[in-house]
């Protein structure tokens, strides 16, 4: 065996095996219980099509694609990233938000009202 | 005989990519996903990277710069998922062989 050809069945293999870790996470991405599950099946499908494309350049020889692998890299971090700082964040919001209904917000209390409106 | 062992880097990092896919797929809990989601990947990526420097010796420093990025940007985004994951309330995994923790 050559090692072009074998190459070349390394590349074919590869694309398999990428295609169907693709697919198991479009799985977990689907069917995930949480929110958590989701983010991370979107994270791994980044990384795995930064592989891909990797491999694709290899395979038909244009250096271009490995640009693309590294901006698709970059973005499917900062798209985690925010996704998580999303989840927090939206805790908060509603812990600051819920209060019982005769009580009033810490912050805004009622101001004093002044002694010149209160004689006339 | 380089040639080999760059090939040989691409099937096992394609097949560090297919165990990531499988564990997201089978592990029992958010937190266990997030371990197989990410350590996996820049295992796999990274082997596919060194396979590829093997064969395009003029590619290095992008695929340098590939490596660079995923292994930032991975660890820093499964401690930004797990961090979220707890403080939401993500239910943890309560099967058997489950170590004693503080939730």
């Amino acid at each position: 065996m050559t090692p072009d050809s074998f190459l070349s069945m390394c590349l074919t293999a590869g694309f398999a095996l990428i295609m169907l870790s693709l697919i198991l996470a479009f799985v977990r991405l689907a069917k995930g219980p949480s929110f958590s599950d989701r983010v991370v099946a979107l994270d791994m499908m980044s990384v795995s099509i930064v592989a891909f494309c990797a491999l694709y350049a290899v395979k038909t020889g244009v250096g271009s694609f490995l640009d693309i692998a590294s901006v698709v890299a970059l973005i499917g971090f900062l798209a985690t990233v925010a996704l998580a700082r999303f989840a927090e964040r939206g805790l908060h919001r509603d812990r600051t938000i819920t209060y019982d209904k005769g009580t009033q917000p810490p912050g805004s209390r009622a101001a004093p009202a002044p002694e010149g409106e209160a004689k006339t | 005989m380089t040639e080999l062992a760059g090939s040989l880097f691409i099937l096992l990092g394609s097949v560090f990519l297919f165990s990531a896919g499988l564990g997201l797929l089978r592990m029992p809990d958010a937190f266990t996903r997030i371990q197989a989601g990410t350590k996996a990947t820049t295992l796999g990526a990274t082997l596919i990277m060194v396979g590829l420097a093997i064969h395009h010796p003029g590619w290095t420093f992008k695929l340098l710069l590939i490596v660079y990025f995923v292994f930032v940007g991975n660890p820093v985004s499964s401690h930004a998922l797990a961090r979220s994951g707890h403080k939401t309330g993500t239910p943890m995994w309560r099967g058997r062989g489950r170590p004693e923790t503080r939730d």
